[in-house]
């Protein structure tokens, strides 16, 4: 019988190449908006924290928090909580078995995407 | 293991490009990646050319063009050329599909094709898929019975024989599977969308007597609930297909029998 030689198969690309779907993207912000809401809820614990501690503590991080950087991260987070809210809206739908049809799937897809910007718009709008 | 980039062996090079026709025809540019297990080299982009005046409408009919006319050496796997037997899965313009039945002027732009995702290659364009089918071998694919055997054929009623349809039509191309990133990096453990499509087959089939261990069998972190629903499988399936319902239908029932 003929050696058999040891062949290094290599991986074919994947991320590299899939084209990003609708689906796919709005899967992936689930995941992203509720990591990132991690860190924004430690830095609102932050800002309580300095609070507490002293008054020039608080100084400190009120600043940062007010600054345009803290706007910026608190805006961002606004939109993080609508788009993860309503992600996960949509996975309770998903979970009853409803809507897995592509057509609804991606148009509960836009909803998300759409729907969190004009509930932040509307939420700064309010507070 | 989530790992975003390629293994440093299979990192793609700028390949050949390959003399034109001169047949005189219109042009088209195809992409194709290119390994061969001899030479030791990386993956390559080798660019062909293909004349559309002297080739059929399909993926499939380039590659064949290709092979028959520019490069022999250029390998893919196909046999029906008609969506049946699943063999010239590939990925086509970023998606999975089926190049028999995808015709070139449904894509803009250049045709790059590339092998199944996140598979160890055996050759340019054909995928090892051994790991897929002991997947599949493994949800026990055929009829489970413990009651005796009737004196003819197992009966089912039209409604029960409807429930398969959207299930059976499925060719395990591995479009489906290899399309979910959940299987790219999970894909040891987690079944992926085209086993658990066909697990539900089998699980809402009435004739089937072998529910309960099917469901025990996939009451597991990985096997089942690594489907977060990214529904990449739908999308892309070229038979049409749902393998996301299909696996939505399982969680119902794994809640249903705990309730």
């Amino acid at each position: 019988m003929a050696e058999t030689k040891e062949v290094q198969r290599p991986l074919s690309p994947h991320l590299q190449i899939y084209r990003p779907q609708l689906t796919s993207i709005t899967s992936i912000l689930t995941r992203i908006t509720g990591n990132a809401l991690i860190v924004a809820a430690l830095l609102i614990v932050w800002w309580l924290l300095a609070a507490s501690t002293s008054g020039a503590y608080f100084a400190v991080a009120d600043a940062v928090m007010t600054s345009w950087f803290g706007d910026l991260v608190l805006t961002l987070s606004l939109w993080a909580v609508w788009y993860h809210y309503l992600a996960g809206l949509r996975h309770f739908y998903w979970d009853a078995g409803k809507g897995l049809d592509m057509e609804t799937a991606e148009k509960l897809g836009w909803a998300c995407i759409i729907g969190s910007v004009v509930l932040t718009v509307i939420t700064l709008l309010l507070v | 293991m989530v790992q975003f980039t390629l293994p440093r062996n299979s990192r793609i090079t700028t390949g050949k490009t390959w003399p034109k026709p001169e047949t005189g025809g219109t042009l088209r540019k195809f992409q194709i990646y290119r390994w061969n297990p001899d030479d030791g080299q990386n993956p390559r982009v080798d660019t062909y050319f293909v004349d559309l005046d002297d080739c059929g409408p399909m993926v499939l009919d380039a590659l064949i063009y290709i092979k028959n006319k520019i490069d022999p050496t250029l390998t893919f796997r196909r046999s029906c050329r008609e969506g049946i037997c699943g063999s010239c899965a590939m990925n086509i313009d970023g998606i999975n599909t089926l190049a028999c039945i995808y015709g070139m002027d449904e894509i803009k732009g250049d045709v790059k094709i590339y092998p199944l995702p996140h598979m160890p290659v055996v050759k340019d364009l054909i995928p090892d898929l051994t790991h897929f089918y002991a997947q599949h071998a493994s949800i026990m694919p055929w009829l489970e019975t413990k009651t005796n055997r009737p004196a003819k054929e197992w009966k089912q009623s039209i409604e029960d024989r409807e429930k398969l349809d959207g299930l059976y039509e499925c060719v395990m191309c591995a479009s489906c599977s290899t399309a979910c990133p959940s299987y790219w990096w999970n894909g040891d453990k987690y079944l992926g969308p085209a086993a658990l499509l066909h697990a539900y087959r089998w699980i809402i089939d009435s004739r089937d007597e072998a529910t309960g261990e099917r469901l025990d069998d996939l009451e597991d972190p990985f096997k089942l609930y690594r489907c977060h629903t990214i529904m990449n499988c739908t999308k892309t399936c070229p038979k049409g297909l749902n393998p996301a319902k299909a696996i939505a239908e399982i969680k119902k029932m794994m809640v249903d029998r705990h309730v």
